[in-house]
């Protein structure tokens, strides 16, 4: 077990010192890629908090619907196979329900602010 | 600099012409480069933008029609009476600036977003989406026998196309899967008409004025094909940014834009611009995907591209959206 604070809280730390006192001192191209790379410390920080969940759940969607276990990888090379040969499609039972929270879970870390995902989150709501 | 070899430039084909000032690259990859300028003239200056490969690296891209070809087609466009800038000089050996070439500067915006906040468009916005169905009919109606040698691209050859892409990037996407079962499924077959396809006509590759579409740019991806293509690609949610129920670029309606397809004379057929639409959502997706496999092959390590490998899951929610809609 490795000692705290957490890779988040580390994350997080140097996100706000970009963001709080760093952004302000620069200007130009360079800022547009200072907020580049602010996003990109606030997506890690949002893949560390989410990802063990969603990816549980992931597993546990692929394993019910493939009938066949493995690593979160293996399974969703299952099911990209099986789509391409054709024995899985959205007349499949389960499929579409799969593909919609796994693909809202990726926008939750990737885009939370991307139209489409906020207008489907929405209808959960 | 490269105000020096302008300058000689200029002197030779510009009537007048006594230098340029004021150059400054606005964008540039590896292989190619786009600059402003001024051209010094006695009647007032003339603003000049120059496109560009430097020197050594005159090889196009396996898609990209070339420099040369994109001088014929937007001097082709501009005559037909389609928004385009005029083209002024096609570089030669002796210009010394690589290949390519100068064309007149048209002012204007042609960054998305301000376009669709900023109050200077806010008469024209609701004007662009029949506009530019305007546009395309003009575009897909330019004269094949004064056409550059361009590539010929069908569904079925896109399909098999994106298909390789996708699988060369050894990145399983179950929905990326399904897009390509759907597009296989649903593929029309050759088109009745066979045209000039712009291949990256959307929101972001335009000039807009208060008055509406001042000119057509990028016309690197052009090549033979169905001309409904450009209408499913100008619809594809990733140009709309963030204007989700506006399909036209976040500008209107596709009613709207069919409109003006049709009362400029040329025929809509809606299957196959939804077709279109799905092939072109998967291929920014793919196109987000190589980002990534760029990212880490070159040593360069640009967050740019590493953050626009994570854009791919936009294009999976906008296919989801499209091939599976969930109860409104």
């Amino acid at each position: 077990m490795q000692d705290e604070p957490t890779p988040v809280e580390l994350t997080k730390a140097v996100a706000d010192f970009l963001r709080n006192d760093i952004t302000p001192l620069i200007s130009g191209h360079q800022s547009f890629k200072l907020r580049v790379a602010i996003n990109i410390l606030d997506l890690v920080t949002r893949q560390l908090t989410q990802e063990e969940g969603s990816d549980a759940r992931e597993v546990e969607r692929l394993r019910a619907l493939l009938g066949m276990d493995g690593s979160v990888t293996e399974l969703n090379r299952a099911l990209a196979d099986r789509i391409a040969k054709g024995e899985v499609d959205l007349a499949t039972p389960g499929l579409a329900e799969h593909l919609w929270a796994t693909t809202m879970d990726k926008l939750a870390v990737d885009q939370p602010n991307y139209a489409s995902y906020k207008r489907e989150l929405g209808r959960e709501g | 600099m490269i105000e020096a070899e302008l300058s000689r430039s200029v002197q030779r084909w510009c009537p007048g012409a006594t230098g340029v000032t004021g150059a400054a690259k606005l964008s540039g990859g590896a292989s190619q480069e786009t600059w402003r300028f001024d051209i010094t003239h006695p009647d007032g200056p003339i603003g000049a933008i120059l496109r560009r490969s430097p020197k050594g690296y005159g090889a196009a891209p396996t898609r990209a029609a070339g420099l040369a070809a994109e001088a014929q087609l937007m001097q082709l466009a501009f005559e037909a009476g389609v928004p385009s800038p005029r083209v002024m000089h096609v570089l030669s050996a002796e210009d010394d600036l690589g290949t390519g070439f100068i064309m007149q500067r048209v002012e204007g915006e042609t960054i998305a977003r301000k376009i669709l906040r900023d109050e200077e468009f806010a008469a024209a916005r609701p004007l662009l989406a029949r506009q530019i169905g305007g546009i395309l009919a003009g575009l897909h109606r330019l004269p094949q026998d004064k056409l550059p040698e361009l590539r010929s691209r069908g569904a079925t050859q896109e399909i098999s196309e994106f298909d390789r892409d996708y699988r060369s990037l050894n990145w399983p996407k179950p929905v990326f899967e399904l897009a390509l079962r759907w597009l296989r499924d649903h593929d029309p077959g050759p088109s009745v008409e066979t045209t000039l396809v712009h291949g990256d006509f959307r929101n972001g590759n335009l000039i807009i004025g208060p008055d509406g579409v001042r000119a057509v740019l990028d016309w690197e991806l052009a090549h033979l094909g169905d001309p409904m293509e450009d209408l499913g690609w100008v619809c594809v949610n990733s140009w709309r940014f963030g204007e989700i129920d506006k399909p036209v670029g976040g500008f209107g309606t596709r009613d709207e834009l069919f409109a003006g397809y049709e009362a400029a004379g040329r025929k809509v057929d809606p299957a196959r611009v939804k077709f279109w639409e799905v092939m072109g959502t998967l291929r920014w997706g793919i196109m987000c995907g190589g980002m990534m496999q760029r990212f880490r092959e070159s040593p360069d390590h640009s967050m740019e591209r590493a953050m626009i490998g994570r854009r791919a899951s936009e294009t999976e929610i906008d296919l989801l959206r499209l091939l599976s809609p969930r109860g409104s």
